[in-house]
């Protein structure tokens, strides 16, 4: 009966953080202390050494427009991840035709594996010049061979993270969908209500939270995604995981590359800060 | 109350009156799967292509000269694509290894949902994945140099472990959550130790989850790319820098024949993974 004591309340603890220590040890020394390392040194003048904003002012008037792009094609393609993956999850969930369901079931899942270094590459044979895209086009008589142009820019990479990041975002909502009570669903179709209406007044307010969870996992997913650009964006302008590299490999710049980081990290902080918002205004609300 | 009752659980008494929308409804929804079906598989296909391509020039639609030999050149030796093959899938096994070796204590200890602060260390685990990491990779490349772990297995294997850590908590929490516990606790009656009764109960019980997490963690370090990038410089090269070297230099067979060995073990994880992971642990994970 001893047992029965020390499994209650805080005594429980300590067993456990002894289970919990390496992970703890190594999320906190290799991603927590790094993380910490380049928030500081963004603002540490490496020719002063002062602490100012000087890594800042550099970052901003170099990338400025690299910073402005990174926002916009993130915020786009994050948007059209979570239209098309409610579509999906909603078509899955509220399909009446089985077989349309088992395909598109079958169908939207395979870029959920493929790596993002795979799918740079697929879509920069594919949106290229000479690319599929462009021939398909060419021969459905839509474009002219001589006004083919390459989707290889910021189009070809929000291109490239909703192919990538959509079955991820799928998958997670749908599965939030599939475990809903369909009582309400059911009594709304009794009514007359039409699935549009249905899936935009009771299935999605319902997966609200997990719809956020999907976006923001994917909106960090491509502020960190470095191969995409890299390999998608010839020149300039591009996203700020290449400008960070480059200021790294080619200057030995941290400070700039630190600021940068800042950067990328104040953005998905205001991603973090919507779902916190969210959950607050859902934790208030009666249930 | 005049609306008739749900229209889709009775057929229709006038088949007739519902032909013409249904026709159109599934024109329509033929049409935007096959559209799904296109823009999933037409990079898919275009790469295949590109591997068994000699010759393609740009106004042609398809190569004009077919044929295997790129692949002779890239499993040549000197190319260095056997090379980094091997050492990508050396880096996934070590990785695998580190992080269920550190993992399965975690996850274990949080799989107990009265532990306290349970959701603080939750959200401690998320960490890696709730930040972009690239300014963290760059860090932590800085920190691997002064410690003499930058161009080595054993720091891009840290690295990769970071990421995969994630994943493999909380899916082996949700795991042993799912499992319940009357079997261990029957054990433990029967006499047997906690470090016994974990053994040869809780963990074979668990094994499907804990191999699907091992599947996750494996992808993850094969499509690692920026960690690789930064920590791996100059003696460490993987399958996926190989990759982007071959595809900057304007190799389209070479980058796609790789991209193709990179995409091998994804798809057949695909195909097994869902045996593992059953839809209850993914419902439990991150709860």
């Amino acid at each position: 009966m001893a047992r029965l004591s020390s499994t209650s309340g805080l005594g429980r603890l300590g067993p456990a953080l002894l289970l919990m220590a390496p992970a703890v040890v190594m999320v906190g020394l290799l991603f927590v202390y790094p993380l910490l390392v380049s928030l500081a040194f963004a603002f540490r003048n490496e020719s002063t050494g002062a602490w100012d904003l000087a890594n800042f002012q550099k970052a901003f008037s170099l990338y400025g427009n690299d910073i402005a792009l990174t926002a916009g094609v993130t915020v786009l393609a994050t948007a059209l991840v979570g239209v098309l993956a409610i579509a999906i999850a909603g078509y899955l969930t509220l399909g009446e035709n089985p077989r349309a369901v088992f395909v598109l079931r079958w169908l939207y899942r395979w870029p959920l594996f493929i790596p993002f270094v795979v799918a740079a590459q697929l879509m920069r044979t594919f949106l290229a010049k000479n690319g599929m895209l462009n021939n398909a086009l060419m021969s459905l008589g839509v474009v002219d061979p001589l006004h083919a142009i390459s989707l290889l820019d910021w189009r070809g990479v929000v291109i490239t993270f909703v192919w990538k990041q959509l079955p991820f975002a799928a998958l997670l909502i749908s599965g939030a969908m599939a475990s809903m009570d369909r009582s309400m669903i059911e009594s709304a179709r009794g009514l007359g209500a039409g699935r549009f209406r249905i899936l935009l007044e009771i299935v999605v307010p319902q997966v609200m939270s997990t719809v956020f969870v999907a976006l923001i996992l994917s909106f960090v997913t491509m502020l960190s995604a470095l191969s995409v650009p890299m390999m998608i964006v010839a020149g300039s302008p591009t996203l700020l995981t290449v400008d960070m590299a480059w200021r790294v490999n080619s200057y030995g710049d941290y400070g700039v590359a630190n600021a940068l980081g800042f950067v990328s990290f104040a953005m998905s902080g205001v991603a973090a800060w919507f779902y916190l918002r969210q959950g607050l205004r859902e934790g208030g609300k009666p249930r | 109350m005049n609306q008739p009752v749900s229209l889709s659980s009775l057929p229709p008494l006038h088949p007739r009156a519902f032909r013409m929308p249904a026709a159109v409804g599934g024109i329509v929804r033929g049409l935007l799967i096959g559209l799904l079906a296109v823009a999933i598989f037409g990079p898919l296909l275009n790469m295949l292509i590109w591997t068994v391509t000699e010759a393609w020039y740009f106004p042609a639609k398809l190569p004009v000269r077919w044929g295997f030999a790129f692949w002779t050149k890239v499993f040549r030796p000197e190319a260095g694509a056997m090379q980094a093959l091997w050492t990508s899938l050396v880096i996934a096994v070590l990785t695998v290894l580190l992080s269920l070796a550190i993992a399965i204590p975690a996850g274990y200890a949080l799989s107990k949902r009265d532990l306290p602060l349970r959701s603080l260390f939750l959200l401690f685990f998320l960490l890696p994945q709730a930040f972009p990491t690239i300014a963290v990779h760059l860090n932590i490349a800085r920190i691997f140099y002064g410690l003499g772990l930058t161009g080595t297995i054993a720091g891009v294997m840290l690295v990769h472990a970071i990421q995969g850590l994630v994943f493999a908590v909380w899916i082996a929490s949700a795991t042993f959550a799912a499992i319940g516990s009357e079997q261990v606790e029957a054990a433990r009656n029967l006499g047997a130790s906690p470090l016994r009764a974990f053994l040869t109960i809780s963990l074979p019980l668990a094994a499907p989850g804990l191999m699907a997490s091992a599947i996750f963690v494996f992808l993850i370090s094969l499509d690692e790319f920026s960690g690789t990038f930064f920590v791996g410089v100059p003696n460490v090269r993987t399958l996926p820098l190989t990759m982007l070297n071959a595809a900057l230099e304007g190799n389209y067979q070479i980058a796609s024949i790789t991209a193709l060995l990179l995409l091998v073990p994804s798809v057949l994880f695909m195909l097994f993974v869902e045996r593992f992971l059953k839809a209850d642990v993914l419902s439990g994970v991150g709860k």
